[in-house]
Order: structure tokens, then sequence, then C-alpha cells
């Protein structure tokens, strides 16, 4: 089975059929999508911001975490729950989107940032935990930051070129 | 008489100029979703934190003292961006029941923040000796921002005059 297929099998699906047919669906869906892009972007941003010596400056890293990451991954994971059922409303359609694809690699160059701060820089925490950050952090900060954004506003680009 | 305005404003060579870029409109979209987001956000901790849910490590006042001032640089960002909008298509906002719905929401969640940024002038104590009023209005204002947000996606979908 080609991809071509699979995207086609996915839209052929009844969810996906449903999605694509209803007036009121695919608005409600993309509501919730938005709510929870909102959060991450947000909550990340929180973090980032600290990372970057610009917020919460007075706060230590491992706190301000440990209260706002939890809430960025519930987002997170309603936004890809979202996201993936807007998809399969015209799966076909979207993998041939530029925006679209674009913001797909960048959320995977998201992640790369995230695993190379976790398992690099952040290590060394206990270290600057309630002081300035060192390079490497506010570097992961600011590519953070720019990516996040970027990925959101690839996202509203899809809606003006689909 | 918003129509007759609705029609003059698209005539004028602001909405005329926004009309014949392509680009201006969803990257002005795009300015106000990440205006939202920091609004969103700002107010989902200052209400966790009202809620007892997180941030207990900071009293209540340091956390509106950290997180509200946010809320209103975004709102005065969304608020031009938001008018830019209305100029470019002003009948999809003016002439639509959902946005005026939107407005009003805006203006309770306004007034709910700003209370809730001056009940600090004493500290947090007012809220940590009526925990149950607090979580009521944690609960309140989520609600009312969330509706804002949702009411705005829908502008798009509901039919208007």
């Amino acid at each position: 089975m080609t991809l071509h297929e699979l995207f086609a099998g996915l839209e052929a699906t009844p969810v996906g059929t449903a999605i694509r047919e209803s007036t009121w669906l695919f608005p409600t869906i993309e509501t919730v999508h938005v709510f929870a892009i909102t959060l991450v972007l947000g909550s990340i941003a929180i973090v980032d911001l600290r990372l970057l010596n610009l917020a919460s400056r007075n706060r230590s890293i491992t706190e301000l975490t440990r209260e706002v990451l939890p809430w960025t991954w519930a987002a997170f994971i309603l936004a890809a729950l979202s996201g993936g059922l807007l998809f399969t409303s015209s799966a076909v359609k979207y993998t041939q989107n530029m925006p679209f694809k674009a913001k797909m690699l960048l959320m995977l160059v998201a992640g790369a940032n995230m695993l190379v701060f976790q398992f690099g820089t952040y290590r060394s925490v206990s270290g600057w935990d309630r002081g300035t950050t060192p390079t490497g952090a506010r570097l992961a900060g600011a590519l953070s930051l720019a990516l996040w954004f970027t990925v959101m506003s690839l996202g509203r680009w899809i809606g003006f070129t689909t | 008489m918003i129509q007759t305005f609705c029609e003059w404003l698209s005539n004028t060579p602001a909405s005329m100029a926004i009309q014949n870029a392509f680009w201006v409109i969803p990257t002005v979209q795009t300015v106000h979703i990440a205006s939202i987001a920091v609004v969103m956000s700002s107010i989902l901790m200052v209400d966790l934190r009202l809620l007892g849910v997180a941030g207990r490590g900071q009293s209540l006042d340091a956390v509106v003292g950290r997180y509200v001032p946010w809320v209103w640089v975004a709102v005065i960002v969304l608020l031009f961006s938001g008018i830019v909008l209305i100029v470019g298509e002003p009948g999809r906002e003016l002439l639509s029941d959902v946005f005026w719905l939107k407005m009003m929401l805006l203006v309770c969640a306004l007034l709910l923040t700003l209370g809730i940024q001056r009940s600090m002038r004493g500290g947090g104590g007012f809220w940590e000796r009526r925990r149950v009023v607090a979580a009521l209005v944690a609960l309140v204002s989520l609600a009312v921002w969330t509706a804002i947000l949702a009411a705005g996606r829908w502008i798009a979908y509901v039919e208007h005059g």
C-alpha cells in the first residue's frame, strides 16, 4: 500500500467522512484545536522566557517546569488528537499542502531541540536552577520559542492554502 | 446603519489595501492567535493557583503579579490586530452576532481579571480565606475566556447579515 492509498483510505473512514461532510464537526474540533494550541504555545513560552532569563527570573527552573509542563503536555495531547481528527477529514489534501508539511517537519525539529536540551544542558540544572541560565539553555529557549511560533503560523496558513 | 458603515469602511483605502494584499489577514490572524496564547496561558496559571491546583510554591499575589500584566499587554495587541481584521473585512465581524457575543464576553472577562488584580492590594489573603469562592471565580474565568476563544473561531463559520 502506498502512502497515497493510506491517506485516501483514512479519508474514506467513517470518521474522516463524517468530519468532512458535517457542517459543525470541523469547526467544533478546530475550536478545540485552537484552544489546545494556545495553551501549548503560551505555556512553552513561560518556560522559554525563563530559560532566556527574560521572565520568572526569581523562580527555580525545576519548580517552574514542574508546575507548567504537565499542562503543556495535556494541551499537546489534546492538540494532537484534535489535529489528527481534522487531518483525517482531508488527509490527501493536507499531505500535499506545503504549510502542512513544513509544520510537521518543524514540530519534529522542536521535539529534537527539546530532547537535546533535556539530555544535554539540562543535566547540569542544579548548578543554575535559581540563577542565570547558561548559553545552551538560552539557545534552547530561543529556538523553542521561534519554532513553536512558526508552527502555529504555518497552521494558520494551512487554512488559507487548501 | 451598521450595514452602511461596513460598506463605507470596506471602500476606504485602508480596507482596499488589506483586501488586495492576500497575506495581511493570515499574518494578522497569526499575531492575534499568538496574543491569545499569551492571554490563555497567563489566565490558566492564575486560575490554577486560585483553584489551588498548581503553583502552590508561590503566593497568589506573586502569581497574579507575574502573569496578569502579560494579559494587559496581549489584550492591547489583540485590540489593534482585531481592528486591522475588522477594517479588512468589516461585514464579517460587525454584522456577525457571534462577534458581538464575543465582545460582551470580553467585557466580562476584562472586568473579572481587573477585579482579581485589584483584590491583590491587601495581598492574596482575601482569597485564601474564601477558597470556595476563589475556585468558583477561577472556573468562571476559564469558562469565559474559553468562550471568547470559541466565539472568535466561530465568527468564520456562522452566517452573517
